[in-house]
């Protein structure tokens, strides 16, 4: 019984309490320094027309005199087939990347999260069993499999890219969702609040929502990483941002084709993505740690 | 006298016990509700897989005609005249409603039939047949690779734990998950063919060589097979470059879950049993500790499958591996629809086996599932 009380108590008391989370945050260095780097790159991918040498090198630009030079001062890392600077060519990369997660985790989230809330809620067995089969057959498959299938049936752009990657990632967020709901369900809390005369959708969002916040922001932080890779992967297969735009799997695949003399084209926009999915899941690491001690 | 009779009460009681436990056996054998509750499940386990494959063939059948674009325009290209392009569109049945055209296409899979490329106009069963085989050698080498140094690792760094070797292992996985399998596949290829120099960079064995005949599509079991070991060696060398990029991620991953549940069950009091009663670490660690932690990282197994097949699109593609993969892509670029459907479909398929297959494996690694299932 006291178990049951707590818990219920738990869902009001969880106001989010900045300091406190931070502080636990804080504890993993890894982590602040993972959120360190992802504050410089936003910021650096937000102005990048401003602090980029070479603003106007992200287009349709050449400069054949200054092409294939290696890493030099002028040219942090150096200068692709064209005389492009490939720092700068990085920086913009990196605005598309980023773009694409937060296109896709905003329109992919919520839809998984209303859906996993009606399937764990409702008494209508049917309902419940036919949106966890739908998600199911959305998850019959690797998403990057359905999504470069959609993707190339459609025309190869970055909008498209990102519509088929968010059509692959709700069913992962309706399914955490749906596995929280259905085991509150039966919660004192949830049939007190139902006692009281709530509709349903107050219940949903008010009692049970925010016992999803833990696992969904954990979940978002690193599935930014995943998602990037993912649109990097497509890209790499020239399903994203088309050239001459920077996308930095369309860079990768470019300079692949110069390895070994030409490295720079390549291996700098492929460290690229690694330190920006490095960084998003250090900080998810360190969510995670925040919200398991919450937890206890 | 007396000592006859206590003999013979000790044997009795013995026959006992062992009659006991033949009764036992035998029980469980005829009335095995233990193996039928696990042919009940594997039963529902398929049907639930076909009924998943059906929904996934509608959804992308459903997608792939409802694009825009003719498909027969797209496959006889610009030049074809309006009634080449109305035949091809009568012959794949393309003039009439969907629904039909679902019927169509699903009475031919239950054939065996997948339809023809649209482009090629070769069966696309016979294309699979001849692709298929190199990437599952490649996804299985690689599956292997990751099962086996994620288990190391994990073992490692979960009984060292805190040490220098955890720290390691902890870097390098935080890097072999960030890292995307093609950025890893250049690394690789950078690394050890143009700078080293000394495993060849692209194919699955050297030109100069002549593939084996024919038996499991796989060359270095038809070159064993043959008895062609040189064949063999190079085969090895050519895919160990593709495996091992593949694998690193899921090593890493599954380094940390091992190394988490060994962590976990090393505190337990069994643990401490045994190693009181002077069982040698050896054994404490692969007979007790290792049996219990394996579960949750067979658990992911299946995820991990799926995520080398998906991944193996593009690292196919870095290393030239003429496999499923890249004609998978291929098909893609090219808005083959019929093609698409065949692949994406072989790929639930594979990963609903696999699926199948990992859940049995955890079923008898943790009698407690076994157990559960029997009462439900």
């Amino acid at each position: 019984m006291a178990g049951k009380d707590m818990k219920s108590n738990r869902v009001y008391a969880k106001r989010v309490n900045i300091s406190k989370s931070w502080y636990k945050f804080s504890r993993n260095p890894l982590s602040v320094l993972g959120l360190t780097v992802l504050i410089i790159i936003v910021l650096a991918a937000i102005l990048a027309p401003y602090i980029t040498p070479y603003p106007e090198h992200a287009g349709p630009y050449t400069n054949f005199p200054e092409s294939g030079q290696p890493p030099n001062l002028r040219h942090f890392f150096g200068t692709d087939t064209v005389g492009r600077d490939v720092f700068s060519r990085v920086i913009f990369g990196y605005r598309f990347s980023l773009l694409l997660a937060v296109v896709v985790i905003s329109l992919s989230v919520p839809l998984g999260i209303i859906l996993g809330l009606i399937a764990g809620y409702t008494k209508r067995k049917w309902l419940e069993i036919g949106i966890m089969r739908i998600t199911d057959i959305f998850l019959a498959v690797p998403p990057l499999v359905l999504a470069l299938a959609i993707t190339a049936m459609l025309s190869p752009k970055l909008l498209n890219q990102m519509m088929a990657i968010s059509l692959m990632w709700w069913p992962w967020y309706c399914r955490l969702v749906y596995s929280v709901t259905s085991s509150l369900r039966n919660e004192y809390f949830v049939h007190d609040a139902e006692l009281t005369g709530a509709r349903k959708g107050f219940i949903m969002i008010r009692s049970i929502l925010p016992n999803c916040v833990g696992p969904i922001l954990t979940k978002i932080t690193l599935d930014m990483g995943f998602v990037i890779i993912l649109g990097a992967s497509l890209s790499f297969i020239g399903l994203g941002v088309q050239p001459p735009k920077p996308g930095l799997g369309t860079m990768v695949a470019d300079g692949a084709k110069r390895l070994p003399a030409e490295w720079w084209m390549t291996v700098f926009p492929a460290l690229a993505i690694v330190l920006v999915i490095l960084s998003f899941n250090l900080i998810g690491d360190g969510l995670r740690d925040m919200f398991a001690v919450e937890e206890i | 006298m007396n000592r006859r009779s206590r003999v013979g009460k000790v044997r009795k009681i013995k026959v006992t016990v062992e009659g006991g436990w033949v009764f036992h056996t035998l029980t469980f054998s005829l009335y095995n509700i233990q193996e039928y509750s696990m042919l009940k499940y594997i039963g529902l386990r398929l049907i639930h897989s076909l009924f998943v494959l059906f929904g996934l063939s509608l959804l992308i059948f459903f997608i792939a005609r409802v694009m825009p674009g003719d498909p027969a325009r797209v496959a006889l290209g610009p030049l074809a005249t309006e009634e080449q392009v109305q035949k091809l569109r009568e012959e794949i049945h393309l003039d009439k409603p969907f629904p039909v055209q679902y019927y169509y296409w699903l009475r031919s899979l239950l054939k065996g039939d997948l339809g023809r490329s649209l482009y090629t106009k070769r069966p696309i069963v016979k294309d699979l047949n001849e692709y298929l085989p190199a990437t599952l050698e490649l996804v299985l080498c690689s599956f292997i690779i990751s099962l086996v140094f994620g288990q190391v690792t994990g073992v490692l760094a979960g009984y060292f734990r805190n040490s220098w070797f955890d720290g390691l292992s902890r870097l390098v996985s935080y890097i072999g998950v960030a890292t995307p399998s093609f950025v890893m596949a250049i690394f690789l290829l950078l690394v050890f063919s143009h700078i080293l120099g000394f495993i060849p960079a692209v194919g699955r064995i050297s030109i100069i060589l002549r593939p084996p005949p024919r038996v499991t599509g796989f060359i270095i079991l038809d070159s064993l097979i043959a008895g062609q070991f040189k064949v063999a060696l190079n085969g090895l060398k050519h895919i160990i470059l593709p495996a091992l990029s593949l694998a690193v991620a899921h090593i890493a991953q599954e380094g940390r879950v091992t190394r988490s549940s060994i962590v976990d069950n090393i505190q337990k009091d069994y643990v401490a049993t045994h190693v009181v009663h002077g069982v040698p670490t050896r054994s404490v660690i692969f007979k007790y500790l290792l049996k219990p932690s394996l579960i949750p990282t067979v658990s992911i197994m299946g995820l991990d499958f799926a995520f080398i097949i998906a991944n193996a699109f593009l690292v196919e593609l870095v290393f030239m591996w003429p496999g499923f993969a890249r004609y998978a892509v291929t098909v893609m670029l090219n808005k083959d629809l019929n093609a698409i459907v065949a692949v994406v479909l072989i790929v639930g398929a594979t990963f609903a086996i696999v699926n199948l297959i990992v859940d049995i494996v955890v079923s008898f690694l943790d009698p407690r599932i076994r157990l559960q299932r029997r009462g439900g």
